[in-house]
């Protein structure tokens, strides 16, 4: 009763703050991938949306509430998005050296056959997803009860956000990612394929995305909707974050998740408005976004 | 000479175009002259696609959020404030360039796939807050019922499909000329001489983020006007007119009908449209699948839209995309 009294002030906002974290991760880990093929292959992917689908829809038809249901949901998934991610690449090899409004067009078109196929395979509903049993419960948290699965999320996506940043950061195939980008010739004369970073980096997106959209199906779950609202927001962190920066990246995907759902306890008839006067506002104040931009072309 | 055989071919195809529209309300049944006025509707804000992507080299994907601000603004002065059509357009214009110029801070420094992706993140938000604002825009139900207008004042009515088609068809007709005539004037030359090499264009003392800025403003109230047509020519608005599919169509008709050619851009547009709704009625169901499919082919398949793609914002370009040719009268006005 004391810790409930003590804490009354913020009593209402520690869900939806707590909601807003685990979705901003969420964004983050789906738009990292987005983050990579903009940054890398100067690629602006329509279709990344179509990839979290993928990994959402695995989810739903695999979890059964057992453990092992959700280890395989992940690998499935996370296959299945990396080798979309790769076809993707494969049919933006050949077009390369088109432009972007031939990719847009392209990767739009990946976008819309993809999602017509997930619809026709798995029917025009929401499928309903089934978290491990495990995870099903709620615990208490600051005297509130919070569902135990988005708990053990937030860790997760906390785990694999550090573990991008390692990745980028430490080991050779992130800066070989790097070095693409600053100067893709020197790459090249190091002996390495920029054509084969491409296709690498846009699996990893891919693989980003589909691990996403299996671990977030509880949160933004898998439906004819999903690719749209995934791509979006993860545009909408991407520009924010300053277009190709890792850590602006996860710092606007924290703040999105906090504007989507502590903004809508807060000010729920200023809702819609939110994320267009964030992004507004973010803009107006530093036009290239919260970080600094690392130039890709 | 072969170049002068294509231009009066072109002049002719033209001319043919133009009489069938004109005859069109007199030989097609009501649907059809319905489905050619929103096609109109949807061409002029193609239009002002090609205008930033072909023109000034501003690729876009977000045109959907001021011909959405225009039809919305369109539709509520309507119904509260006047029947008058002019008006209409003038307000929706407006709209949709007070949006095009809110937005200006975040297209000026960005180009190439950046500039797509802001642009797309703003039509989407765009979406967005009209699907929500349940108060003004009707929410996802849209408006529906939107009272009918008239052209000008004391003029009757438009009561008909009929009318509302050759309504749409006289305002696109005004507004493309317009848009063809300014971009024979200097500030057509400067667009353009913008996109072919933005650094030479700065380099002879203009200045290039302003240039941007107009274009991006004047290409929004023509996207606005198109909103208003939109409005006329269905009565009804929903978010379902302005999502992401129909900034990707606008994209696909551009590019098919040349994305420097405005011309180009309408015949695309409808073409694509056209395209669309046959689809949906011949495969129910699996139109999304053959719409992507063809968006793919689309992307091998076409030169890109007859011009390579603007190379903006490279300060020194190492190869430069486009020699000026040399009857072309370089950019004039050199003041530094």
């Amino acid at each position: 009763m004391t810790a409930v009294a003590a804490g009354i002030r913020f009593d209402p906002y520690v869900v939806p703050a707590l909601d807003g974290v685990a979705y901003g991760l969420l964004v983050f880990v789906a738009a990292a991938g987005l983050v990579l093929c903009f940054g890398v292959a100067g690629i602006l992917n329509l279709a990344h949306g179509t990839l979290y689908a993928i990994g959402g829809y695995t989810a739903a038809a695999l979890l059964d509430g057992g453990w092992p249901s959700l280890a395989l949901a992940l690998a499935v998934g996370v296959v299945a998005a990396t080798a979309s991610g790769a076809l993707v690449a494969g049919l933006l090899t050949r077009v390369a050296a088109r432009g972007h409004l031939t990719q847009a067009l392209l990767t739009f078109g990946v976008a819309l056959a993809g999602g017509s196929l997930l619809v026709g395979a798995f029917g025009p509903d929401d499928p309903p997803v089934r978290v491990p049993a495990a995870l099903d419960g709620s615990v208490a948290v600051a005297g509130h009860r919070y569902a135990a699965y988005r708990l053990v999320f937030i860790v997760v996506a906390a785990l694999l956000a550090g573990l991008l940043h390692v990745v980028v950061r430490r080991t050779r195939a992130g800066m070989l990612v790097r070095a693409a980008v600053d100067d893709a010739e020197m790459v090249a004369v190091l002996g390495v394929s920029p054509a084969r970073i491409r296709v690498g980096v846009l699996a990893a997106a891919g693989a980003l995305a589909g691990a996403a959209g299996v671990l977030g199906a509880p949160i933004i779950g898998p439906g004819p909707d999903t690719a749209d609202a995934v791509l979006l927001l993860s545009l909408v962190v991407v520009v924010l974050g300053g277009l190709g920066s890792m850590t602006g990246t996860l710092l606007a995907a924290l703040a999105v998740g906090q504007i989507q759902t502590l903004g809508v306890a807060l000010a729920p008839s200023a809702a819609p408005f939110l994320l267009f006067a964030a992004m507004a506002l973010v803009l107006a104040v530093r036009a290239r976004g919260l970080a600094t931009v690392r130039s890709a072309t | 000479m072969r170049q002068g055989a294509v231009r009066a071919l072109r002049r002719g195809v033209a001319a043919v175009v133009v009489a069938a529209l004109v005859l069109a309300p007199w030989t097609v049944d009501d649907y059809t002259v319905a489905l050619l006025a929103r096609t109109l509707a949807l061409g002029l804000v193609a239009v002002s696609v090609a205008l930033l992507t072909g023109v000034a080299g501003l690729p876009t994907l977000g045109q959907t959020a001021p011909y959405a601000a225009g039809a919305y603004a369109s539709a509520v002065v309507g119904s509260h404030l006047s029947d008058v059509g002019l008006v209409h357009l003038g307000v929706a214009a407006a709209a949709g360039a007070a949006l095009a110029a809110v937005t200006v801070p975040l297209v000026v420094s960005a180009r190439g796939v950046a500039l797509l992706m802001i642009t797309l993140a703003v039509g989407e938000l765009a979406v967005t807050v009209v699907g929500r604002w349940r108060s003004v825009t009707g929410g996802t139900d849209g408006l529906a019922g939107v009272a009918a207008s008239r052209p000008l004042w004391g003029m009757p009515l438009l009561g008909t499909d009929r009318a509302r088609y050759l309504y749409t068809l006289v305002v696109v007709a005004v507004l493309v000329s317009v848009v063809l005539l300014v971009l024979r004037t200097r500030a057509g030359l400067l667009l353009r001489a913008g996109r072919d090499d933005e650094a030479r264009l700065r380099a002879s003392g203009h200045r290039a983020p302003v240039h941007v800025a107009g274009v991006h403003v004047a290409a929004g109230a023509v996207a606005g006007a198109a909103g208003s047509l939109l409005v006329v020519a269905q009565q009804f608005v929903s978010p379902a007119d302005f999502g992401f599919d129909t900034s990707a169509l606008l994209l696909l008709g551009v590019v098919i009908g040349g994305t420097a050619s405005v011309g180009g851009a309408l015949a695309g547009a409808a073409l694509v449209v056209a395209a669309r709704d046959w689809l949906f009625g011949v495969l129910p169901g699996q139109a999304p699948l053959v719409l992507g499919l063809a968006f793919v082919a689309a992307a091998y398949l076409l030169p890109d839209g007859g011009r390579r793609p603007a190379v903006r914002g490279r300060l020194v370009p190492a190869v430069p995309a486009r020699r000026p040719a040399p009857d072309r009268p370089a950019p004039t006005g050199v003041r530094a």
